[in-house]
């Protein structure tokens, strides 16, 4: 009987047995753990320190002539405006999509139409910003005129409409198509991850097509459809070209999406300005360019905490 | 409740490859029918063809009737989501919605059939098919907990009572007992011997001991080989094909000259 003998010497001086191999995957594991860490860590200090002089820099010499706040809060709202717009469009789309690919679509059908959406993730953000210049905004002038004319009471169409269409809705809308296909591809994965197990035990219970798809795939893909709307938030928080082909920005901070003197958003902002700013015009766009991490950060842990909040419904146990 | 099934010259394929042949048995309402026979001889096929949950799979479809109390489950204008709103199925592997509550999953069903219940109806209801399924007294604490958390023979007990809390008339068991341990087994089988009482039972088990004890008659499957159709070999009283079976094959298999 092994188990009651006595050890001969205490655990911690015993030989345990290690293999090169073991060492060196746990070493590179490790290291890359601590390389990303330290790359974060590396950015954040670099913005922190970049930002400083605008953040403690007296109002009238940030660009604007009324403090840091007055400055970014327009682009601050510009970004979420066109984050989330984009957010509420293509989210439920790209859950619609994925459901049909996995459990509604013929076999061969499904495959074709996995790799036409894959492809939209492939087109250049350029294309897309001349896109949505040169094709998509003419496009939606009869809309904007139509929402200015209609449901002006609301303030986010409160008009007056823009007569080029290079507003925050068209925008929000370009962003839309481009993260569809990051949301879509998770949401895909984890929908036809769904346990035959679950999706059986609804059908025998009567389910249809779609309450099967209610009691089984959704609750499950849940998690993971949170996850790729982040990616695809982080990415729309985030895109640049696009934006700043289409807005013309400078507007002040407001909700109405159809107007044309609409804020830029902060990634389009720093990439217009930043080749012509000089002193502490830099610290300011980098000091923007700050509070975007910060926004970014904070949609993730938000987005972490929704997952884990019912962590113990989540199946992974 | 309780009805009986008539099968009746019952071929199922699946695309063009016959997994059953030639089947025709009755099952008796208010008893336990076992199937045995070795892996792969389509009992399970056959029993997943009487709700008609083997079309999940594509290409999956019969020849031949199976008549329930008159209804044939195969008519042109019988919905497959109906049959198996009225014929529950137990699984092989325990198998509870994890992302809901054991109360939920309870009343999984029934949130189906009709979407307005009042909450002491429901109440009423998870405690009676709680109950129902042995396992009111462990769980009453913690219903709003996930049934994942749940043992493997606790989470069985709560698939049989989301199964009978729609008061099927016909309850499929696919091996229930083959992922649990005995005792769990044996809780497993003694409420069998109590839901016969109201619902008609078709078991399918690997474990002949499991038959001899709970079932009244028992059908042996076989093949003759590998590619080729299943065939029911033997119906017959269960005590009958233990003593005393009509077929060689059957004698052979049960007393573990093969299989």
């Amino acid at each position: 009987m092994t188990a009651t003998k006595a050890p001969t010497e205490p655990p911690s001086q015993q030989r345990v047995v290690r293999r090169p191999g073991d060492r060196v995957f746990a070493g590179t594991a490790k290291g890359s753990g601590i390389f990303i860490l330290l790359v974060l860590a590396g950015v954040a200090a670099f913005l922190i320190s970049e930002a400083l002089p605008a953040i403690t820099a007296s109002a009238e010499d940030v660009p604007g002539g009324e403090g840091l706040g007055h400055y970014v809060w327009p682009l601050i709202v510009g970004t979420l405006l066109g984050a989330v717009i984009a957010l509420l469009v293509a989210t439920p789309l790209a859950v619609g999509i994925a459901l049909y690919v996995t459990y509604y679509a013929p076999r061969r059908i499904a495959a074709a139409m996995g790799y036409v959406i894959d492809l939209l993730a492939a087109i250049p953000s350029v294309v897309y910003g001349f896109w949505g210049l040169a094709v998509l905004a003419p496009q939606l002038v009869p809309f904007h005129q139509w929402a200015a004319d209609n449901l002006s009471w609301i303030p986010l169409f409160a008009g007056p409409a823009s007569a080029s269409g290079r507003t925050m809705l068209t925008v929000g809308l370009v962003l839309a198509v481009m993260i569809l296909p990051i949301i879509s591809a998770i949401a895909r994965e984890v929908f036809s991850q769904a346990p035959a197990l679950h999706r059986e035990a609804a059908l025998a219970l009567g389910a249809t097509r779609w309450e099967m798809i209610k009691m089984a795939v959704l609750p499950y893909g849940k998690s993971g459809v949170i996850a790729g709307a982040m990616l695809g938030l982080g990415r729309a928080l985030g895109e640049t070209m696009a934006v700043a082909i289409i807005l013309s920005g400078g507007g002040a901070a407001t909700l109405n999406l159809i107007t044309s003197s609409n804020p830029s958003t902060i990634a389009s902002n720093i990439a217009l300005k930043f080749p012509e700013a000089t002193g502490l015009g830099v610290n300011t766009l980098i000091a923007s360019g700050l509070v975007l991490f910060l926004i970014t950060l904070a949609v993730n842990m938000l987005a972490r905490y929704i997952v884990n909040r019912r962590a113990d419904f989540s199946g992974a146990n | 409740m309780a009805k009986r099934i008539e099968v009746s010259d019952l071929n199922i394929y699946y695309g063009n490859f016959l997994a059953v042949e030639g089947v025709n048995v009755s099952i008796e309402p208010r008893s336990i029918t076992a199937l045995i026979g070795p892996s792969g001889c389509g009992k399970s096929t056959f029993l997943r063809s009487l709700n008609r949950m083997h079309e999940v799979l594509p290409g999956a479809r019969v020849e031949g009737k199976v008549v329930m109390d008159g209804q044939d489950l195969y008519g042109g204008d019988v919905d497959p989501v109906d049959v198996r709103r009225q014929i529950g199925m137990v699984f092989q592997r325990p198998n509870p919605f994890p992302t809901m509550s054991i109360y939920d999953n309870v009343i999984a069903g029934n949130r189906l059939n009709n979407k307005r219940m009042r909450k002491s109806e429901t109440d009423e209801l998870v405690e009676k098919s709680l109950r129902g399924a042995n396992l009111w007294n462990e769980v009453k604490d913690r219903l709003d907990r996930p049934g994942s958390g749940l043992s493997g023979g606790q989470q069985q007990r709560l698939c049989i009572a989301r199964a009978i809390a729609v008061e099927p008339d016909v309850l499929l068991m696919d091996e229930p007992c083959s992922a649990l341990d005995p005792i769990s087994t044996l809780a497993i089988e003694d409420l069998m011997g109590e839901l016969k009482e109201r619902f008609t039972i078709v078991i399918v088990t690997h474990n002949m001991q499991q038959a001899a004890r709970v079932s009244e008659q028992t059908g042996f499957f076989n093949l003759n080989g590998v590619g080729q159709p299943g065939r029911l070999i033997e119906f017959n009283p269960t005590e009958k094909i233990f003593s005393n079976p009509d077929q060689k094959a059957t004698e052979d298999y049960i007393s573990g000259r093969f299989g």
